[in-house]
């Protein structure tokens, strides 16, 4: 069907197209779009700006209310993906599509199989998945569980599987966001070969950095319109954020030096035994009332382990670990909260909130069992109510109403509802892992001006973060992790580069015990 | 316990344990066909005995054992649509369905036999016949082998070619490749444009069909009429073999031969000087001792080959 394409047209437009949904939701409105052939486009826009619902519409997933969708050249109308696909429209979604206990090749031919009469022919699965691998620059290896390789190589497939429908078209949404730096260069090399052999690319993403390394040109997009559309050589990161949100943004953090207080979390020789994971080792470290304590490292090198252990989800095997004088390493996640801690979990949707309840009783579960929201053990309705409508606005959570689920929540809007929970129960100690992970810029600034001010309300913060940028902007001090070991530490993060760091992340540099341990008080006693 | 072992080692009790094997057989690789596609199929117990009840009593009116077998397996596919509908059409949880289908079938097949026959127990009034034995006349005079493979009911022989049948249809044609995909993950199977609801549909009507064949075989070849809820929870053990097959079509073949050779020891046991009581609990005990043993390997492992999404 692919040579009912139209050679001059364009490869993908959309004409005043308007999206209203059954709930009078307006997620699309009046958007033009034209995308040439052969073409990286990159769609931006904050959560929520439409971009997401546009895709769909290509991609037969949805339908317009009104306007043209337009693939090849002519107007088309999509029922379904198999219409889109037929057209020569393939999509990467965010959340990979493929089957884990198939192997790469079986997933690639997944719908289109290669043989004859009702059989599969593995052989030519195999042989197709390498051929296609091959051209495009794609490498995978076509025998290999999908459950077993690589996400970087399951999103390769993903690829594979658009080619191998002879997409003409592919429209790949946020593909970094789960990618290494490595895998992310790799990526592009390959969008770009793709490219430059006729293929018509959209790329949607927040990661304005990326955007203005792979697209041709860039298309913003806010409250569901297309604010306009400009060649990526003449944008910046700060004009594209200021497109994005219609107004002037930047992300540099205004943060007046630390006040440090006294030592709120002491951890002194901590170990931990993983049973799978990375295992802990010898960690010694102060967090300050007062202070922001970034903690940079390659993911899977302990933070996680190190955050569980500190909220209470996990005990040590070894050390002590004081929390404003409080012994905390026996307790349980409920001893944690009493001592003062609170934690942003990395995995909001798994870990930080109940994705079926609504937004009133998510910000109520560490709290509904003492007044004003209780008393007797009976609820109040109405002050969960009242409280969850104080916190809504105090913390700009769009919503309509407090009772709305949180699985309707944007994921900028989830994390908002977290910070809230966990900020407004004046933690003495806050552990905030991964923060600002897939969301927006807008929802990404409030949580650095949250965070900051909770430090200058005297909490003592420890921020895990992938994102190294992120860490240097709110860190007043930085400790570097590897292998579960300690390997670095950065009493002063001004002038520190993200490069510099990056050399102790990957273990070229490293700090000897004595800097590392320099001014901890050297007592297992917390000083009172 | 050496009566034990000439128990175990007489050739009569290995062609015991492939006739007592046979449901269990089928049954288990119904509820495979089903756990693959993605929707659980508990409703085996209650699909075999509608089968084996509609068979006996189809069969003993018509005359045709051919008619009552093919009754019963109708009636069996028709309950996996069934299940199939109420879970994707109306939404309901594959597992309350199924209990539902079972204590229909359980109530609806007595109500049958009560009104037809006047007989609270059965159809053994009725003459239903079984359908025909396989002599194989060369193998008939070799000592062991010909006692053991000679003379078995032609589904005994049928549920034999099941496993093969089943291994080819998953992993080499292409509705067994839609229908992994489809259990596994439906949304990526739904993306690349395969029809998700009409293969778990195909799914669970060869799975009534499987478990259909396994009932008709209880009233129509192990004996030749119908009792009141004979499976006697065949089909429960038949999804424990499931299970502890790994979900893999020969691992449940010998999960669903090792439950049919723990009857068929119960069965020979009961001749011998062992309580009857305790012996008739032994392949309920080895259920209990096999998942057991399952969910330690499996912690002890990590997942399976697959994680259907109807765990």
């Amino acid at each position: 069907m692919n040579e009912s394409w139209h050679a001059a047209g364009p490869a993908v437009a959309a004409r005043a197209v308007t999206k209203t949904y059954g709930n009078g939701v307006r997620a699309v409105r009046g958007v033009d779009l034209t995308v040439p052939p052969g073409e990286i486009r990159a769609v931006v826009g904050e959560n929520g700006a439409g971009k997401s619902t546009l895709m769909k519409m290509f991609y037969g997933l949805e339908q317009p209310s009104s306007g043209e969708i337009l693939i090849g050249g002519r107007p088309r109308t999509l029922r379904g993906p198999a219409a889109a696909i037929a057209l020569g429209v393939g999509m990467v979604h965010q959340n990979l599509m493929l089957v884990p206990s198939f192997t790469v090749a079986q997933n690639v031919v997944l719908g289109v199989e290669p043989g004859r009469r009702g059989l599969v022919d593995a052989r030519a699965a195999v042989e197709i998945t390498a051929r296609l691998a091959e051209e495009a620059g794609l490498a995978v290896d076509p025998k290999a569980r999908i459950d077993e390789v690589s996400v970087g190589m399951r999103q390769r497939t993903e690829i594979l599987k658009a080619l191998h429908r002879r997409a003409k078209v592919l429209i790949l949404d946020e593909p970094t966001a789960v990618l290494t730096p490595q895998e992310t260069e790799d990526l592009f090399a390959a969008v770009r070969r793709l490219r430059d052999g006729g293929m018509t690319v959209l790329f949607i993403s927040h990661k304005l950095r990326e955007v203005r390394e792979i697209s041709d040109q860039v298309s913003v997009m806010r409250a569901g319109s297309l604010v306009g559309t400009v060649p990526t050589a003449d944008a910046t990161e700060r004009s594209l954020a200021a497109m994005m949100v219609g107004r002037d943004l930047s992300l540099d953090v205004d943060r007046a030096a630390a006040r440090r207080g006294e030592v709120t979390l002491r951890v002194r020789k901590l170990g931990y035994e993983a049973p799978t994971g990375q295992s802990l080792h010898r960690l010694s470290f102060d967090v300050a009332a007062g202070e922001i304590v970034g903690v940079a490292g390659i993911e899977g090198n302990g933070q996680s382990e190190l955050a569980e252990i500190l909220a209470g989800l996990r005990s040590p095997t070894a050390g002590t670990i004081h929390v404003g004088g409080t012994d905390t390493a026996g307790l349980g996640v409920a001893g944690h909260r009493r001592a003062g801690v609170g934690y942003v979990p990395e995995d909001r949707l798994h870990n930080g909130a109940a994705l079926d309840e609504s937004i009133a009783d998510n910000l109520v579960v560490d709290r509904h069992d003492r007044p004003p929201l209780a008393r007797r053990g009976v609820l109040h309705p109405k002050a969960v109510r009242a409280h969850a409508e104080r916190l809504i606005d105090q913390y700009a959570i769009r919503t309509p109403d407090p009772s709305v689920p949180m699985r309707a929540l944007s994921g900028g809007n989830v994390q908002k509802v977290i910070v809230a929970r966990e900020l407004s129960a004046g933690p003495r100690l806050l552990i905030a892992s991964q923060v600002t992970r897939g969301v927006d810029i807008g929802a990404m600034r409030f949580m650095y001006e949250r965070l900051v001010a909770a430090r200058d309300d005297g909490a003592a913060v420890l921020l895990i973060s992938a994102d190294l940028t992120e860490l240097l902007a709110l860190s007043d001090r930085l400790l570097v992790l590897k292998e579960g070991l300690l390997v670095g530490r950065f009493d002063d993060t001004a002038g520190l580069t993200e490069k510099h760091v990056g050399l102790y992340m990957l273990g070229v540099e490293h700090h000897d015990d004595k800097h590392l341990t320099a001014g901890l008080a050297a007592g297992e006693e917390p000083t009172p | 316990m050496s009566s034990v072992f000439d128990v175990v080692f007489s050739s009569a009790f290995l062609a015991a344990a492939l006739r007592v094997a046979t449901p269990y057989l089928l049954a288990a690789f119904g509820g495979l066909v089903a756990e693959r596609a993605g929707i659980s199929n508990i409703a085996l117990e209650g699909q075999m005995l509608a089968a084996a009840c509609t068979g006996a009593l189809v069969a003993g009116y018509s005359g045709s054992v051919a008619l009552g077998a093919l009754s019963g397996i109708a009636v069996a596919t028709l309950l996996g649509l069934l299940l199939a509908a109420l879970r994707l059409e109306l939404g309901a949880d594959a597992i309350i369905a199924g209990i539902g289908l079972n204590l229909l079938a359980s109530g609806a097949t007595a109500y049958a036999v009560y009104t037809l026959l006047d007989d609270k127990g059965g159809t053994s009034g009725l003459d239903s016949g079984t359908l025909p034995t396989v002599p194989l006349p060369g193998i008939e005079s070799i000592p062991v082998l010909g006692d053991v493979l000679s003379g078995q009911n032609l589904i005994t022989w049928l549920a034999f070619l099941t496993a093969p049948f089943v291994a080819w249809l998953f992993y080499r044609t292409t509705f067994g490749f839609h229908l992994r995909a489809v259990g596994e993950m439906p949304d990526a199977a739904a993306s690349v444009g395969i029809p998700v609801r009409r293969v778990q549909y195909a799914g669970l009507a060869l799975s009534g069909a499987l478990a259909g064949l396994a009932g008709v075989f209880l009233s129509m070849g192990y004996v030749s009429f119908f009792v009141r809820d004979m499976t006697a929870g065949r089909g429960f053990i038949a999804l424990a073999a499931v299970f502890l097959g790994g979900l893999r079509p020969w691992g449940v073949f010998l999960a669903a031969l090792g439950f049919g050779a723990a009857e068929a020891l119960a069965v020979q046991l009961g001749t011998l000087d062992v309580p009857p009581q305790l012996v008739s609990t032994i392949p309920y005990a080895m259920t209990l001792v096999a998942l057991a043993l399952y969910a330690w390997r499996r912690k002890r492992r990590g997942v399976g080959e697959a994680t259907p999404a109807s765990l």
